[in-house]
């Protein structure tokens, strides 16, 4: 009996350090194959390169643990990207204003993918889609597919700047997860995202407000979504209608790298940013590999089915 | 003494469901402070009739007094509110969460901000829950890691947590051996001390004159009569029940003699879970194997049919020895399993009642990798009608049917195979007298046609009465066997406990923890 204890403890263990462990072998194979990887800030650019993807694959743990997905992110932060950028160049709105709006354009966009799932009864997979298509194609209607810039610099400053010595994306990304962790263990509303995830139907029978904490999580992801949108606009100093297309991929990778369940009720956001930054690290090393862009994409998704089947393979263990 | 007012009365109760009169014009009285037994066979509408009181589906016409003040109960939110709480026929767990937060699911203590949880408080009342029901688990274990038996005490935990006035249990002893039952039995009295109401459903009939105070019997869907239980006999309730007579005793054809030993187990264990287990199965011959719950019984069956790993040890197959690793390779040595959690093991629950009852066998139904679905459905019906199986068609889905029904489809799955061993794991959970007596024959006809059975039981008279030999089981080694017809109860049980058949009664612990 104590044997089963024991080896269930070392198998969850394992299979929440697994993705440290990951990250660490890339880590230190790029270290070994290449001498620029520890070098000149390579690190923090990763990091600020990919604060998006985290802040993102942030709403997207949540949604996840939820059972559902969201795969209109990408789209969303275009669109709030575009928007925001279009209401400081073309309207001459502050940019404080502009970025509370574009704040609020996320949320809303969420809270109706998550009425669509809510009340129309979609499954998140469709909802979510249909988002995804809308959100890109009012993107290119609004900027005619050409970049807007002249963002101003209290804007530019959150993907550039620096407070102190910590890069602004990085900080923002830190409070992001950070917020989001508070959420998932401290409150009443992430242990239902947990419950709902675990069983819809025992929670409702329970008594949890399911259509609210569904409402709610949708808007979250939305308004997380829209801020990556921004936050990458801020970096490349113009809103780029062409912004996160496959950004979904990159978030829902990273969910399922931290052990997000696809099914729900399993997972928590440290392992989504650490499967964020083995995504930014992959990249990053076969860039100074000189591995060329195509095939790189082929290695990303061997990487993901490695690490999933690993993951897979020790949740049995666990439950054995 | 004059009528109390009652606490609960249901009037006029009517729910129909697409092919399916589920209640009709149904009525039901609670008065404060007792256990009403509600009874009826598999189908008759005893969930639907708690699930209209619960919110979980408004009746389709009638109404619900509470308190002398009619109510309206659109969820189970409102039944809460009003002071109604309910133990489901299916576990109402959600697995991945523990112990303690599932016991206060949806009115978690509140902490020092709004929208916050007391963590600290909730783990500490979880605890004191959980030691009311002497359950020594901690809070923090997801309750997936229990085993069935200590999840119904969580469950069970739960709804007493809610201080209810009324507390329905659909069936709570289902998975529960004798002494988690006693424990329920002792809580519940206590509750009807206090002066709280219980509904109380079971098809275990011994368990009705323990505790209940007055019994309700529904058939098909509608109110039979409402008796206190000093006037009532056995067989009175279960002609109430079947409406015709019906043997609650348990029935053991004599069978002149068994033949040749089919499947022998010698020296298997499975780490963690079974030690260094021998013995032999014979043609014919329906073999009990009791013992507590965690004493291993659920694993030996695993282990037989590939589900875990053997470590060491043979087994053999009309003397021959196999080597099974994979469940798919048991079937072909042909063994059946019909396992313990038929919702989550034995079934398709989307799928309908035909293609669960023939998926066992589909290579054989298909021609050219297509499936004959008039031989299919033929073969469907075919059981439907043998087993007595309660459905509307064959088109049902399974997960539509009551509980009882929803095993006997299992049951059928596995007689399609016409298997040499068939191993059932607690085949008669909650399965209602008529259907029980049925399944009891069924297995004795397929002893008769030479099939070799393993029964896994927790119900001692059951194990005793169906069963040619008894094996008894008690942490992970077999404890003893037994010619069920000379042992008796107390024989079984001081085997299982580990104390000597003189029995002072200690118990080890090691065993209902796992
Ligand atoms: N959701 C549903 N959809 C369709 N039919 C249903 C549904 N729920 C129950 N039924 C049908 O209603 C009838 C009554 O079912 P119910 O579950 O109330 O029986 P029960 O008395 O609780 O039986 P058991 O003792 O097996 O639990 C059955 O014929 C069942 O098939
Ligand atoms: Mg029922």
């Amino acid at each position: 009996m104590t044997a089963i204890i024991q080896r269930r403890a070392l198998a969850g263990w394992l299979r929440r350090g697994m993705v440290f462990l990951i990250l660490l072998v890339l880590a230190i194979f790029f270290a070994l194959t290449s001498d620029r990887f520890f070098q000149g800030g390579n690190l923090v650019n990763i990091a600020v390169q990919n604060a998006h993807v985290i802040v993102v694959a942030t709403g997207m743990t949540l949604t996840m643990l939820l059972g559902g997905i969201d795969l209109s992110v990408g789209s969303v932060a275009a669109l709030v990207g575009a928007i925001s950028a279009g209401l400081i160049a073309r309207n001459g709105l502050p940019t404080e204003v502009a970025l509370g709006l574009g704040l609020g354009l996320g949320f809303l966009l969420g809270l109706a993918n998550g009425a669509l799932v809510v009340y129309g009864k979609l499954p998140p997979f469709v909802a979510t889609l249909a988002m995804m298509g809308v959100a890109r194609g009012l993107t290119l209607v609004y900027t005619e597919g050409r970049p807007i810039s002249g963002l101003g610099d209290t804007y530019t400053f959150w993907g550039t700047g620096k407070f102190g010595t910590v890069p602004a994306p990085i900080v923002l990304a830190i409070v992001v997860v950070v917020l989001a962790w508070l959420l998932l263990t401290r409150t009443r509303f992430g242990l239902h995202i947990y419950a709902i995830g675990g069983g819809e139907e025992t929670s409702r029978l329970a008594g949890v407000a399911v259509n609210r904490v569904k409402l709610l999580t949708y808007a979250i992801s939305g308004l997380l979504a829209g801020l990556g949108g921004m936050l990458l606009a801020a970096r490349l100093w113009s809103a780029q209608p062409q912004i996160g297309v496959g950004l979904e991929l990159d978030a829902i990778a990273a969910a399922v790298l931290g052990g997000v369940s696809l099914f729900g009720g399993v997972g928590g956001v440290l392992g989504a940013v650490v499967g964020a930054l083995i995504v930014g690290v992959l990249a990053n090393g076969m860039n100074l590999l000189r591995v060329a862009s195509y095939p790189q994409q082929v290695i990303q998704g061997i990487v993901l089915v490695l690490a999933v089947t690993v993951d897979m393979y020790t949740k049995r263990l666990e439950n054995r | 003494m004059a009528e109390p007012q009652p606490l609960l009365h249901m009037r006029h109760i009517t729910k129909t469901f697409p092919g399916v009169r589920a209640l009709n014009d149904v009525e039901l009285v609670v008065y404060p402070g007792e256990i009403l037994a509600l009874l009826g066979e598999n189908g008759a509408g005893k969930s639907t009739l708690m699930k209209a009181l619960n919110g979980v589906f408004p009746p389709d016409s009638g109404e619900i007094v509470w308190n002398g003040q009619p109510v309206a109960i659109h969820s189970p939110h409102d039944a809460q509110a009003l002071g109604i709480s309910m133990i489901h026929q299916e576990l109402a767990l959600i697995p991945y969460l523990d112990a303690g937060k599932n016991i206060y699911l949806g009115r978690e203590p509140r902490g020092p901000l709004p929208g916050l949880i007391d963590w600290g408080r909730l783990y500490v009342q979880a605890r004191e829950q959980l030691q009311r029901v002497r359950l020594e688990v901690d809070p923090r274990v997801p309750v997936r890691q229990l085993p069935l038996a200590q999840q119904q005490m969580v469950e069970v935990a739960k709804a007493l947590s809610l201080d209810a006035r009324l507390i329905v249990m659909d069936e709570p002893t289902s998975s529960l051996t004798e002494r988690e039952v006693e424990t329920l039995f002792e809580q519940m009295r206590l509750l009807r001390a206090q002066g709280v109401a219980i509904i109380f459903i079971t098809h275990r009939l011994d368990e009705i004159f323990q505790v209940a105070d007055r019994v309700t019997v529904l058939r098909d869907g509608e109110l039979v009569g409402s008796e206190p239980i000093a006037g009532l006999t056995e067989e009175r309730i279960i002609r109430l029940m079947v409406g015709r007579e019906v043997s609650a005793m348990f029935e053991r054809p004599e069978r002149a003699q068994t033949g040749a030993v089919v499947l022998e187990v010698e020296g298997v264990s499975s780490p963690g879970a079974i030690q260094d287990i021998s013995f032999k199965l014979h043609r014919g011959e329906v073999l009990g194997l009791a013992g507590l719950v965690g004493a291993g019984r659920t694993e030996l069956a695993e282990t037989i049919f590939g589900v875990r790993p053997a470590s060491g040890g043979t087994i053999r197959l009309d003397g021959q020895p196999v080597a099974i690793r994979r469940p798919a390779q048991a079937i072909q040595h042909g063994i059946g399993f019909v396992p313990e959690d038929r919702k989550a093991q034995g079934l398709f629950l989307r799928m309908n009642v035909g293609a669960n009852i023939v998926m066992a066998l589909l290579r054989q139904l298909c021609r050219w990798g297509v499936i004959q679905h008039a031989r299919a459905e033929k073969m469907g019906s075919e059981f439907v009608e043998r087993l007595d199986i309660r459905t509307p068609s064959l088109q049902q889905r399974v997960r539509n049917l009551s509980g009882g029904n929803q095993q006997k489809v299992v049951i059928a799955k596995w007689l399609t195979r016409e298997p040499k061993v068939l191993i059932l794991d607690e085949p008669t959970r909650g399965i209602d007298v008529g259907a029980k007596a049925e399944i009891h024959r069924l297995m004795h006809q397929l002893a008769g046609r030479g099939v070799g059975i393993l029964m896994i039981s927790s119900e001692l008279p059951e194990v005793l009465g169906v069963s040619d030999r008894v094996l008894v089981m008690h942490e992970g080694r077999l404890a003893g066997e037994f010619d069920p017809r000379r042992a008796t109860q107390d024989d079984i049980m001081s085997a299982a406990t580990g104390s000597n058949p003189a029995g002072n009664g200690s118990t080890s612990r090691e065993a209902t923890l796992q």
